[in-house]
């Protein structure tokens, strides 16, 4: 009988947090600086320097550790990890080993109708390294130290998942929370989020876990879950044969879909940690703790209960407005101003969507404001302009921000509601088109809708189609 | 001498910081070692159970600093020492990620 095998898989999830400076020093954390212009002695480790905490690394790591159902340390610090590499300039990393700042949480998951709660070890504190590029001309290696001291939140699951299915899910929540205090904005493909991934196989039913290994180099949810299933492969494969899997790190190759053996895992003890004695010890107080409890925003869990309480609005418009803080934010704003939450939603759920997806865009990058959404309600609710002129002046709100009750008024795009003008308009219809109006009135109700584009049309696509069809239909049944 | 350093002890010890000895440093490496080792041992001779593990000599808590930014570019300072480089960039030998 063939054995069958299960996946074990714990996270080690590292988040840039979104800090103005370093953790240590500071130096601006921005993205895309030309090389090296962002240090100073301190985050290139230059002796003598003295680092110093930026309070706002411990708050953002504070959020994140009571979002995610964690026991914040009160008494917590730094430690140093002790490694040799061009791109780590100080020959240790600034890490929290023994006391990290949060431990013992957990976050809730589900896959298809089946929750699970995946529970967190812990989460620290760190500094990242620098960045390293292979100089294809000289065959040697150049180093920028611009991302050397930004600061990190790393988070280490337990091995609670089994499947790249829960891995995406675990991570997708992550990503919703962390996303929401605002703390990061955990892009995978730009290096803000980045999951390692421990994976080891053991025969169903087993207790005991086997040999496990890590994989880098993992940037979209896609690359996770085919490495996943190619480790998974190749450990099966070892065991199949009767080979051991050996503990290591490997780098996963997207394109050949293969991973390749990078090192052989150093232990924690080769890296010879010691107690950081250059930043002092963080005493957290409870009034520190309820000060972030308090400063908590409305997460999208909580987000979504209660749009499904408020709002009469459908469960999978709830679920797109909420997978995005700052669209969630614009639903709520405009609502509030025109009381319509269906009607904001709709705009929301198609034409933004639509456009996004045009321009290549994330929901983050929504740049017109709640008030001219509302206003644009406002104007098709009162029917001062019609469906298509709305469409369009909508995709002046999303391209410009442009107010559109004065876009409305400067194009000219009002409704006509000159009675007299639209019956001049009907009476001039009614004559052209004979033949229609005679099907019309013989029972063919199709031949209507020629009627009334033939009238909007005349109106220069001014008039409220709704009103065109009535007076239509009350002219021809005379 | 009590303690004793392996062979194998001080070649993982030198691949770990990246060293490589000759036969006669390392022995003499060792030596060091074993002499560290003893005297670190005294400490055992006394009985710290109960008494806290000291990280820090001062008893000095949260040195914060707040989050503003600093705009000016470092890049000439930082490089000023540098023994190669490339544009802006450090230079050092090909190392594989």
């Amino acid at each position: 009988m063939i054995k069958q095998y299960e996946t074990v898989i714990g996270l080690e999830v590292h988040v840039e947090l979104a800090t103005k400076t370093k953790i240590f020093c500071s130096c601006s954390t921005e993205f895309g600086g030309a090389p090296n212009t962002h240090t100073c002695p301190v985050c290139t480790g230059m002796p003598g320097s003295l680092p110093v905490l930026n309070r706002k690394v411990v708050e953002y790591a504070m959020a994140i550790g009571l979002a995610t159902n964690c026991d914040i340390t009160r008494v917590c610090r730094f430690d140093r990890k002790n490694y040799f590499y061009p791109d780590n300039p100080q020959n240790y990393q600034i890490s929290q080993l023994y006391l990290p700042i949060a431990s013992n949480g957990y976050v809730e998951i589900e896959v298809g109708d089946t929750k699970k709660k995946i529970r967190i070890h812990e989460m620290h504190m760190e500094e990242d390294a620098g960045k390293l590029i292979h100089d294809e001309w000289d065959d040697t290696s150049l180093v920028d130290y611009n991302r050397s001291g930004v600061p990190l939140v790393e988070i280490v699951s337990e091995p609670d998942m089994s499947s790249a299915d829960e891995v995406i899910a675990y991570l997708e929540k992550l990503r919703m929370i962390i996303q929401y205090l605002g703390a990061s904005d955990c892009k995978l493909q730009e290096g803000s989020m980045r999951a390692d991934v421990n994976l080891s196989v053991r025969e169903a039913g087993t207790e005991k876990f086997g040999t496990r290994t890590e994989m880098k180099n993992l940037n979209s949810f896609k690359a996770i879950a085919r490495a996943i299933q190619g480790e998974r492969e190749r450990q099966i494969e070892l065991l199949e044969e009767g080979k051991a899997v050996i503990q290591e790190t490997r780098r996963w190759d997207d394109n050949k879909e293969y991973s390749y053996a990078m090192r052989s895992k150093e232990d924690a003890k080769d890296y010879r940690y010691f107690p950081e004695p250059d930043l002092a010890p963080i005493v957290i107080s409870d009034e520190w703790v309820q000060q972030i409890r308090k400063k908590q925003p409305e997460l999208r869990t909580e987000k979504l209960k209660r749009y499904q309480k408020e709002f009469d609005i459908p469960n999978y418009d709830a679920e797109i407005i909420t997978g995005s803080r700052h669209m969630a934010e614009i639903f709520e704003a405009a609502t509030a101003i025109c009381g319509k939450p269906k009607k904001v939603s709709n705009w929301l759920m198609v034409e933004t969507l639509r456009l996004l997806k045009d321009h290549n865009m994330e929901p983050e990058e929504i740049s017109f404001s709640p008030e001219n959404l509302a206003k644009l309600v406002e104007l098709t609710e009162s029917r001062a302009i019609n469906g298509s002129v709305a469409r369009e002046v909508f995709e002046k709100i999303f391209s410009e921000n442009v107010d559109p009750e004065s876009y409305v008024e400067e194009h000219g795009l009002k409704t006509v509601n000159d009675e007299g003008a639209l019956e001049e308009a009907l009476k001039k219809v009614i004559a052209d088109n004979v033949q229609a109006v005679e099907d019309y009135r013989g029972g063919k109700e199709k031949a209507l809708g020629a009627l009334v584009g033939q009238t909007m049309k005349a109106m220069k696509g001014k008039a409220d189609p709704g009103l065109v069809n009535q007076k239509l239909k009350e002219m021809l049944a005379v | 001498m009590a303690n004793k350093i392996s062979d194998e002890t001080i070649e993982y010890v030198g691949i770990l910081a990246k060293l490589r000895l000759s036969g006669e440093e390392k022995e003499n490496a060792k030596a060091d070692m074993e002499k560290m080792l003893d005297y670190i041992d005294t400490l055992n001779e006394l009985d710290t159970d109960g008494v806290v593990p000291m990280s820090h000599v001062f008893p000095v808590n949260n040195v914060f600093r707040e989050d503003v930014a600093d705009q000016k570019d470092g890049s000439r300072e930082t490089l000023a020492n540098a023994p190669l480089k490339k544009d802006m960039y450090f230079k050092v030998p090909k190392t594989i990620g």
